[in-house]
């Protein structure tokens, strides 16, 4: 048993195998990514932060049928309706969604018959004070002006399973 | 009774019963659109359809044949229907086929969306497709008034609207122009309707094209909180269901009361809404150097307290209006016995019924229900189609079904039905005392407060009782003398003694200066002249609040859980569906802090205390949706000095709309308003 140990010292075994699994990881490639200038390939099911959308000619979708503050489950969203005043169709007059309060089930867009309220790709709305996170209707349709095109490529791409 | 046998139960109904009814009653649901329990029958939905064995061979429209019409069995075994066969099954998909193929598929925009008959049935017995891709059919929209929305694309042909007008309302506003594809559901001139229970075609539509106007998209069924209560609108005291989102009342609908309401409700009722939310008192003010200013509670408090202690007992009165429950009443009369004053009374527009003379002499003895069983009514002044529209559906009722002799003595109304005008002044009703026609099985005597709300109120009443018992309306089993109330407080009131003590003054002499500190509990229709100290407590800024040195913010009929009694003295609680805005507080309790800091302290720090020392004053509150027994001797003893005066007995109510401050306070009926009054100029022309 000696003699093993003595052989095992003087060839450097353990720090020849320790050396190679490093050399091993260094030239695999990297599974970490560099965050803001890299991102994760994305699915076009995936649910990020809320938008309204509008129609092509820039009429709101919305129609204030409350089906997503229905289904809502954690009942983050809150809606008022009445007819507009123009021209008496039926719209939302207060779109508010709580983000502090949303669990991005997804289940508003889901319910949204005009596909209208979506989840966009986007996750990074970070801010700092939890006021930021209550979004109103103005808000929310600044995000989908934002995000139409990426928000429409996504709706393309899954409209084959649905 | 006869038996038949649903879906294998046999069960045992009255021959007349229609299949649908008989189906109801074994448990068996059918679907259907044009059917309604309280309008004829049109059997043109087909949605109903079953299949009968000892019937045609083929699928049968349950709701327009009736048991009676199906043959026994060979062997007398009974007739069979099945609900759950094949055939059925095919004949619903089918129908709801033919019923979508021009519906249009506007569910999210359409406020039926949620309680739509149409969109529960399509679920439930529909199928998920339909063979037809031609163009839906397109139908303008007509304006048939300000409460009732329609979008015609949607409507299914029912014809519910076009019954019930004609039936129900009487006025016969709508109709059906056009046939097959081409039929078209429209008031005809596109006027408004003229009917006080249009607002109930909305409930009846089976799917949107009729809808309320008011409410428009304001709100879903599946959001609202629903509080069972009771209307305060008129002295009926129809049974509601107030809607409320949050804090905000959003509508009031009907429930179904058979002994009062059956299903209907007024206009007035269900369209008073915005009325809650607009010209409410929110906070308590005092008047100094002639105008009001807002002030805290112990302000205000502070103002009278100081007023009253500078005035001796027999200088102070209180007046309760029309919208009080029994419970402020009640409070407030404690406070003035504790005061030391027996100028109370709750009879703002001066009516001339007394506690004294009886229970059964300010009740409508006969019940609503009653009503159903007269053989001939008397209508004294009053127009029962103003004062209480749902009263006068149950007598056009009555008098569809043929066998009723009407006649009214007064102004000459517009009933909705055909009557016999006796005469416009006491004189004719003298005449008719001293020679009246033959008597029948069950005849009714309805006075209105037009009739009693006059100086010779009480010889006019005398008279009626002497009437009543002339045409042998009062004997044993049936009472026909009625007082048809038009304020929902005011049968309780009576029935607390709410009325001015021995040495006491009336509403009108304490109104015309008989006291130095008057407290208006919501007595709004009544010109208080200047010089008194007025204390207004109630929930509009409306002509008593004008008129006040101190507002003490109260809450309206929604905010509160009240006791009210109807014109036949049913008892009744209203239940609360909000609360009142700002610093405004239930009127009890204002009556109980105030009472504390005049230093006469009521003995009860809730409202359940409260309640159980009234019960025990009055034991007959505690029973709730029931009349107490009255003594219907009373009637024969009414007695008047005096003779009774040459004018006419016309109605109080010359505006339906706007009887009160939460309906003046509204602009829908301030429209409703406008609209009749043009009406009137239109037909005056």
């Amino acid at each position: 048993m000696k003699l093993d140990r003595a052989a095992k010292a003087l060839f450097l075994t353990e720090f020849v195998g320790a050396f190679v699994l490093s050399m091993r990881y260094f030239f695999k490639p990297k599974a970490t990514l560099n965050y803001p200038h890299e991102h994760n390939p994305q699915s076009p099911r995936y649910r990020g932060e809320h938008a309204l959308r509008r129609y092509p000619n820039g009429e709101e979708r919305c129609i204030a049928c409350k089906l997503c503050e229905a289904i809502c489950p954690a009942q983050a969203i809150t809606i008022e309706a009445g007819p507009r005043g123009n021209d008496g169709t039926r719209r939302t007059t207060r779109y508010d969604i709580d983000m502090v309060k949303c669990i991005y089930c997804g289940l508003c867009q889901e319910a949204c018959p005009v596909d209208a309220i979506v989840e966009g790709p986007n996750a990074e709305f970070a801010v700092e004070t939890r006021e930021e996170l209550y979004y109103d209707k103005n808000r929310l349709l600044d995000n989908g002006a934002r995000w139409e095109r990426e928000i429409a490529r996504n709706i393309a791409m899954d409209a084959p399973y649905r | 009774m006869t038996k038949i046998i649903v879906d294998g139960n046999e069960v045992d109904v009255p021959a007349e019963y229609t299949l649908l009814q008989a189906c109801e009653t074994a448990g068996a649901e059918v679907p259907r659109f044009c059917f309604h329990e309280r309008l004829s029958v049109a059997g043109n939905c087909r949605m109903c359809l079953v299949e009968v064995k000892g019937g045609p061979p083929k699928p049968a429209a349950s709701c327009a044949m009736a048991v009676r019409d199906l043959r026994p069995g060979p062997n007398g075994e009974p007739p069979q229907v099945f609900t759950n066969t094949p055939m059925v099954k095919k004949a619903r998909e089918g129908v709801m086929e033919f019923l979508l193929i021009n519906h249009p598929l506007d569910c999210p925009i359409c406020d039926q969306g949620g309680e739509c008959d149409l969109q529960d049935q399509a679920m439930a017995f529909g199928v998920d497709s339909s063979r037809y891709a031609e163009n839906k059919r397109a139908v303008e929209d007509k304006y048939i008034g300000p409460l009732v929305k329609t979008s015609m694309n949607r409507c299914i042909h029912c014809t519910r609207c076009v019954r019930f007008t004609a039936e129900v309302a009487g006025t016969g506003d709508m109709g059906a122009t056009g046939r097959g594809e081409d039929m078209e559901i429209t008031t005809y001139l596109e006027t408004a309707m003229t009917s006080e229970l249009q607002g109930n075609v909305a409930d009846l539509c089976p799917v949107g094209a009729l809808l309320p106007k008011p409410q428009n998209f304001r709100a879903r069924s599946w959001e609202l909180q629903k509080t069972e209560s009771i209307d305060v609108m008129d002295a009926l005291g129809s049974a509601i269901r107030v809607d409320t989102r949050g804090r905000e009342v959003m509508r009031i609908l009907p429930r179904v009361n058979d002994a009062v309401n059956e299903e209907w409700i007024s206009d007035k009722t269900r369209q008073i809404v915005d009325g809650l939310g607009a010209q409410r008192l929110d906070r308590p003010y005092v008047r100094e150097n002639g105008k009001l200013r807002q002030a805290s509670w112990q302000e205000a408090f502070a103002a009278i307290a100081a007023k009253v202690k500078a005035t001796s007992a027999e200088k102070i009165g209180a007046i309760a209006g029309d919208l009080c429950a029994v419970e402020d009443m009640f409070a407030l009369q404690l406070l003035m016995g504790k005061l030391g004053s027996k100028n109370i009374d709750c009879r703002q527009d001066g009516v001339k019924l007394d506690p004294k003379l009886g229970r059964a002499s300010y009740l409508f003895n006969s019940t609503i229900a009653g009503i159903e069983a007269a053989d001939s009514i008397l209508i004294i002044g009053s127009n029962p189609r103003k004062e209480a529209p749902v009263l006068n559906a149950r007598i056009r009722k009555r008098w569809l079904r043929g066998g009723l002799k009407i006649s009214v003595i007064g102004d000459r109304p517009d009933l909705t039905y055909v009557y016999d005008y006796q005469g416009a002044g006491a004189e004719s009703l003298s005449a008719l005392a001293d020679n009246p026609p033959p008597a029948v099985e069950k005849s009714m005597v309805i006075i209105g407060q037009g009739a009693l709300a006059r100086p010779d109120g009480a010889a006019i009443l005398a008279l009626a009782g002497k009437l009543a018992s002339a045409f042998g309306a009062v004997k044993d089993g049936w009472n026909g003398f009625n007082v048809l109330h038009t304020a929902a407080a005011r049968v309780g009131g009576l029935d607390l003694g709410f009325v001015p003590g021995e040495g006491g003054l009336d509403a009108l002499a304490m109104a015309n200066g008989g006291v130095d500190v008057l407290f208006n509990l919501g007595a709004d229709e009544i010109d208080i002249k200047p010089g008194a100290f007025v204390i207004y407590q109630g929930s509009h800024g409306d002509r008593g609040a004008h008129r006040a040195d101190v507002i003490l913010p109260g809450a309206a009929y929604t905010e509160k859980s009240g006791t009210y009694v109807n014109t036949e003295g049913r008892v009744q609680m209203a239940a609360r569906a909000g609360f009142p805005p700002g610093d405004a507080r239930e009127d009890w309790a204002i009556l109980r802090a105030l009472s504390d800091v005049l230093g006469q302290r009521l003995p009860f720090d809730t409202l359940a205390a409260l309640r159980s020392a009234l019960y025990a004053a009055h034991p007959h509150f505690a029973a709730i949706d029931d009349i107490a027994a009255s003594d219907a001797s009373a009637i024969g003893k009414l007695s008047a000095s005096g003779a009774p005066g040459k004018d006419v007995l016309a109605s109080p109510i010359t505006d339906f709309y706007l009887t009160n401050p939460i309906a003046r306070a509204s602009s829908v009926m301030a429209e409703c308003s406008a609209l009749a009054r043009g009406r009137m100029l239109q037909a005056a022309e």
